[in-house]
């Protein structure tokens, strides 16, 4: 363990300060607002699938003009649909449940929770972020070729991805353009992943073990190394698939294809090879995006309850687990690929398993708010909705883990409201807990509760209205992936679908409050002390925003753990309260 | 009577103040690499399954002669681990066996090249046949990993003449430990090629 040292000098000028800055703090935010430019992207593209799966044939005004070819007259093509679904997912699941947990609040609040000073290497830590843009742009001029985005899912499925233009539109440049934005964006987490893991490991300051690391540093450093490991697959398979479109080789493309009446001209490749490749990466990519949430509200929750976590060491344990495992489940993806049965039997296994060490984990979050006095705060009640959420979606898990109920609802709406609940929603909970939580320390200045708490409520309300119903036309057969319901057995399941695209519509429009109190208290919001939630990890030891160094000049020395709450008769750190001990203060 | 006055609170002990000039700390460097090859082997561990599942997966697999250049290129790399621990050794490092190792690490790589015209020269291209492909592959990866190490080793060059003494001398461990795994990878490698391909 190494007292962090500053190794690069405090930058002067608008671009080094702001643009291409070296300082972990500018980069995490460089991060967060990429991910609110991707997720404002995503949550638009969502609704145009919504508004047509309730009402397909009427047009959507503009859309004619923005997508000639995808959406004539507004109205938007079958495969135009599939292409919104690719991008729609594609920018989620990497541009904004990767970006924004890990990425955004790692950087900016890791190096400070541990009492350093910066990154281990502050210029790869730069350069991983402008690589992630790139990426992000390479991704998203696919909506300005010709043929449009890509069309395979944010899985690509290979032939489907691998064949080139013959497979549709989309499927030429677009889906070359994504496949290179996905080789772009493992290059950035790679790295990212790297400076995450030796920060942790080599700059820690003085007095913080690991037993004292914050359950946030935690969470983003197990996300690190399940990050290094998936996407050094995700990057060969990513490479392999652009050999197959661009160079003629034939790693998933079987003999004797014919698309589009053309026989192609590859032979003897595997298309179950991508779905392995991808898979493997893809089942711990759940977990990289909600373990830094299972961080932020282990972190967060426990302020508002004035409680430390209840077990910190079982909850670290058990992140341990879920790392481990994730990486023995990604057969339960591929149950309809015609595996064998056995195979299927033994993916199903640790996906059981997998679901003990996070039921310990809600247990533990439930535990800790069970007799607590909770200060119902906007953090707090994003963290409740994040147990709540993620409870729900979990809890559809342990269906779809048995292979011969998955077989029936894997390709059903059922699966879209199980992913979208306890990924989706819940990740992005956890990253409204944090926003909401480290704002002030951000910005120094205090978001509007008020807001907050109307942007919590009908958040809340709303995301189960587009969800909860999910599940139930999913069981009752209504398959995903399809433009629009005109089968006879589907049609009864529209008016399910216009009550969902309605609720997606409100849940989207109560964002706008979210995105105003952001603007609005930027700049007008109440000025924050240092310490306003009364919290105990080093963040709080510093100003608000800290200083370039994080500790002006004076690193911090950690005499005890990360969550001494509910001390009686102690005094703060900062002086002030009576049940919390700060991480910082002298030791007595 | 006594007055008993309360001593003012003792300032907190002075905390050496960095100075903006400071390095990091050898440690990182030497984790980082670490780190790294961590992920590298992952990726050619990726690959390795790719191949395996791929050579099984029809019987397009095209059986062929590796270039004989290669059993040369691999006892150039292995040398230029030994000629760069024993400039380590040296106290200062030795410069002159530094240069060896990035003759002997450009010299593989060339080698390499000359392996690929010797593949092509016999029809096989990238796209022939799942095996040259793989081939073509393991490489490229390897000699771009490699050039890294050629500019890790250069950077840490540059170290040892701006910084001489330990800082210098952690750097060129951390370029060190990072060379020898390339030359483990390749030997890997080469097994690998030499009874699949």
């Amino acid at each position: 363990m190494t007292s962090a040292v500053h190794h690069h000098a405090a930058p002067r000028g608008f671009l080094r300060t702001h643009v291409f800055s070296v300082d972990h703090k500018v980069i995490g935010r460089q991060y967060l607002d990429l991910a609110l430019v991707a997720v404002v992207t995503g949550m638009v593209l969502s609704w145009l699938m919504r508004l047509h799966l309730a009402w397909p044939e009427t047009p959507i005004p503009g859309l004619g003009k923005l997508s000639p070819n995808g959406a004539a007259g507004g109205v938007i093509t079958p495969e135009y649909y599939l292409s919104l679904m690719t991008m729609h997912g594609t920018i989620m699941v990497f541009f904004v449940l990767t970006t924004a947990p890990f990425a955004g609040f790692g950087n900016y609040f890791l190096p400070i929770q541990i009492g350093a000073e910066d990154m281990a290497f502050p210029r790869i830590n730069m350069m991983s972020f402008w690589v992630t843009l790139v990426a992000f742009l390479v991704l998203i001029s696919a909506f300005f070729v010709s043929d449009g985005p890509a069309l395979s899912g944010w899985t690509a499925y290979a032939p489907l991805s691998a064949v080139g233009k013959d497979a549709g539109p989309g499927q030429g440049t677009g889906q070359t353009l994504w496949a290179v934005s996905i080789a772009l964006f493992c290059v950035a987490q790679l790295l990212g992943s790297l400076n995450f893991i030796v920060t942790t490991l080599d700059l820690r300051a003085k007095g913080m073990s690991l037993a004292r690391m914050p359950l946030s540093t935690w969470a983003w450093f197990i996300t690190a190394v399940i990050g290094l490991i998936a996407f050094a697959v995700l990057m060969p398979a990513c490479i392999l698939l652009l050999l197959d479109r661009l160079a003629g080789t034939s790693f998933f493309i079987p003999a004797g294809l014919v698309i589009s009446d053309r026989l192609q001209p590859h032979s003897g490749g595997s298309p179950l090879l991508w779905q392995h490749l991808f898979w493997f990466f893809g089942h711990p990519e759940v977990y990289i995006a909600i373990l830094p949430g299972f961080g932020i509200i282990s972190h967060v929750l426990p302020a508002f309850a004035r409680k430390p976590l209840l077990g910190p060491r079982v909850f670290i344990v058990c992140l341990i687990a879920i790392a481990f495992l994730s990486y023995t489940v990604w057969g339960h993806h591929m149950f309809l690929s015609g595996m064998n049965p056995f195979s299927a039997t033994l993916f199903s296994v640790p996906t059981l398993i997998i679901t003990i060490p996070a039921t310990i984990v809600t247990l533990l979050w439930i535990g800790t708010v069970y007799g607590a006095k909770l200060r119902l705060a906007t953090p707090a009640l994003f963290c409740l909705g994040f147990i709540s959420v993620f409870v729900s979606g979990g809890i559809s898990g342990f269906f779809l883990a048995q292979p011969s109920i998955d077989t029936y609802l894997h390709g059903t709406y059922f699966v879209v409201g199980h992913f979208h609940f306890v990924m989706g929603v819940a990740a992005m909970f956890g990253i409204f807990a944090g926003i909401y939580f480290w704002f002030p320390k951000m910005f120094g200045r205090m978001m509007s509760e008020t807001l907050g708490k109307w942007h919590f409520w009908l958040t809340f309300i709303g995301v189960y209205g587009v969800f909860m119903p999910m599940h139930f036309i999913g069981l009752a057969g209504n398959v995903r992936r399809y433009a629009a319901f005109t089968d006879d057995y589907l049609k009864p399941l529209v008016p399910v679908h216009k009550f969902m695209t309605i609720a997606a519509l409100l849940t989207g429009a109560a964002q706008l409050i979210f995105l105003f109190n952001l603007i609005r208290s930027r700049i007008r919001g109440a000025r924050a002390t240092d310490n306003p939630w009364q919290a105990t990890t080093l963040e709080w030891s510093t100003a608000s925003p800290p200083p370039f160094d994080n500790f002006g000049g004076r690193p911090p020395v950690v005499a005890r753990g990360p969550q001494e709450y509910g001390a009686s008769g102690a005094a703060g750190g900062d002086g002030g309260s009576d049940d919390y001990v700060m991480q910082a203060a002298p030791d007595r | 009577m006594t007055t008993v006055v309360a001593r003012p609170p003792a300032p907190p002990p002075a905390v050496p103040t960095p100075t903006a000039t400071e390095r990091p700390q050898p440690k990182p460097a030497r984790t980082g690499v670490l780190v790294g090859i961590a992920a590298i082997s992952m990726s050619f561990a990726a690959f390795t399954s790719a191949l395996v599942v791929r050579q099984g997966a029809s019987p397009d697999w095209q059986h062929f002669r590796l270039p004989t250049i290669l059993y040369f290129n691999t006892l150039l790399l292995v040398a230029s681990s030994f000629t760069l621990e024993t400039c380590r050794r040296r106290q200062p490092p030795g410069r002159p066996w530094l240069y060896l190792t990035l003759a002997f690490g450009l010299l593989f790589v060339l080698g390499q090249v000359l392996a690929w015209r010797n593949l092509a020269g016999q029809g096989l291209f990238l796209a022939t046949s799942p095996s040259s492909a793989f081939f073509y592959i393991f490489t490229a990866l390897h000699g771009l990993h490699l050039l890294g190490g050629v500019a890790g080793l250069l950077y840490a060059l540059h170290r040892l003449n701006r910084a001489p003494g330990p800082a210098g001398a952690a750097t060129l461990g951390a370029a060190a430990l990072y060379w020898h795994f390339m030359a483990v990878l390749w030997l890997y490698l080469l097994a690998l090629l030499a009874l699949r391909i």
